[in-house]
């Protein structure tokens, strides 16, 4: 379970996140739409500790992060993340971007690394490609890699920063497929994003931020048919044609 | 006409080996302690970004010359006893090649986005294996050039360790000189021995900024 209380954050002067509130059961599904400079990519960044927040507390597991006794790395071993980008490892094969952290984090030998490496290839349809470069890979293939890379060290969490906003229309449901198979198997999936259709099918809950705060939540059709706050429509309207 | 350089080719060529060995010396921690400057000079913690920086532009700012004279009368001063001179250079080419390679690696991992490294912390590595395994060799691909390029210099550079009496190449042609008093024909020598080395050099810099150009790869 991920509880987020009361968490604010500056940068500088200005407040990225005011006040937020939130708590993801184990294999929940929550997705979080907004428009951008909401703080959505930030409050993700928060939750694995890779951005510091001044106020407040995010707890993983009964862990807060904000306390100097957890080990940042250790936990970390437990959430994956998923980049807009894809950021896989230019210099390493496939193979390689997926084996370096189960072989260096969890000790792994070679081979049963590239055992679990081969299998998840197979699971995001691409075990013809390990020992490709990236640059050699289209933008849904790679991505594909980097979830495999994230799944490599077996998270109980997953985040994904908007994982298709970089992709080419054509390419964006193979990897939408992939997240859709791992939510339905039970994955805790925290998801910025605004692909809709992806929130309607496999989302519990989705929240709207606006400015570094929530919102409005909501968790069925509801949220997309019948939006309280104003905002919330306007934006659904726009991104919904 | 290289009369001179023809009778004692021998002893010449054994202060190129010392030019040679004192160059991969000089390199090998120079690069090694570059990356780590380097890693410095980006850090966020002050307490390591300060004292890296001041190192850096103190070092920068003095001629090469001054850091060998330097070294080499202040060291036996603290040790107790004189230094091997040869010693005393390789140590000092560390100290002074190590800041110029360290602003070529800052270079380097500052090219290097941000969310690359968020990425390798996310699936659990630690400050060290993210430098380890994708910093420093992402960093290395893309400078090699740059790297190539501040290698020639400091091969160039050891020249200068003749003033503390190492009998390097430089050195060997003056010693030749004194005896035989045919300058021009020496340092002649020494000249296109040094441009040909340094030439091939930067044509395999160049060679390596084509290659990185075309592939695409980092």
């Amino acid at each position: 379970m991920i509880e987020i209380k009361n968490v604010s954050k500056w940068f500088g002067d200005f407040q990225v996140l005011k006040d937020i509130n939130e708590t993801i059961q184990k294999g929940q599904t929550m997705v979080i739409c907004g428009p951008s400079g909401s703080g959505k990519s930030t409050l993700l960044r928060c939750i694995n500790g890779l951005e510091p927040y001044q106020k407040g507390e995010i707890i993983v597991d009964g862990e807060s992060l904000s306390d100097p006794k957890t080990n940042l790395y250790k936990l970390r071993q437990k959430i994956g993340m998923v980049f807009q980008r894809f950021e896989l490892y230019p210099h390493m094969t496939v193979l390689k971007n997926i084996t370096l952290a189960p072989m260096k984090v969890l000790k792994k030998s070679k081979k049963e690394a590239e055992k679990k490496a081969m299998e998840l290839l197979e699971r995001v349809g691409i075990p013809d490609k390990a020992h490709e470069y990236p640059a050699n890979l289209s933008g849904g293939q790679q991505q594909r890699v980097a979830i495999a890379r994230s799944l490599a060290m077996e998270p109980e969490y997953m985040l994904f920063d908007e994982p298709t906003s970089a992709l080419d229309p054509e390419m964006i449901n193979e990897v939408l497929d992939v997240m859709v198979d791992l939510a339905k198997e039970g994955m805790t999936m925290i998801v910025v994003t605004h692909e809709m259709g992806f929130a309607r099918e496999v989302a519990d809950e989705i929240i709207f931020m606006d400015e570094g705060r929530i919102i409005e939540r909501g968790s069925d059709e509801e949220f997309f048919t019948n939006p309280k706050n104003e905002r919330t429509k306007l934006f659904l309207s726009q991104i919904l044609v | 006409m290289f009369d001179a350089v023809i009778r004692n080719f021998g002893f010449l060529m054994g202060g190129f080996g010392v030019t040679l060995e004192l160059t991969a010396c000089a390199l090998a921690g120079g690069i090694t302690l570059g990356m780590i400057v380097g890693l410095g000079r980006i850090s966020r913690n002050r307490w390591i970004y300060q004292p890296v920086t001041l190192y850096v532009n103190f070092i920068r700012n003095i001629p090469l010359i001054l850091v060998i004279f330097w070294f080499y009368f202040v060291m036996p001063i603290i040790a107790g006893q004189p230094l091997n001179p040869f010693i005393s250079a390789v140590i000092s080419f560390i100290i002074f090649e190590a800041t110029y390679f360290g602003e070529i690696f800052r270079a380097g991992y500052q090219s290097i986005s941000v969310d690359l490294i968020h990425a390798a912390y996310s699936t659990g590595l630690t400050y060290t294996q993210t430098a380890r395994y994708v910093l420093i060799p992402i960093a290395f691909r893309r400078m090699l050039p740059s790297l190539i390029t501040q290698s020639i210099i400091t091969f160039q550079d050891t020249s200068l360790a003749f003033v503390i009496g190492l009998q390097e190449f430089v050195r060997r042609a003056s010693i030749v000189d004194n005896l035989e008093v045919r300058s021009i024909q020496l340092y002649g020598f020494v000249g296109i021995v040094f441009f040909i080395f340094c030439f091939i050099g930067s044509k395999i810099s160049l060679h390596f900024e084509e290659k990185g150009r075309k592939t695409g790869v980092l």
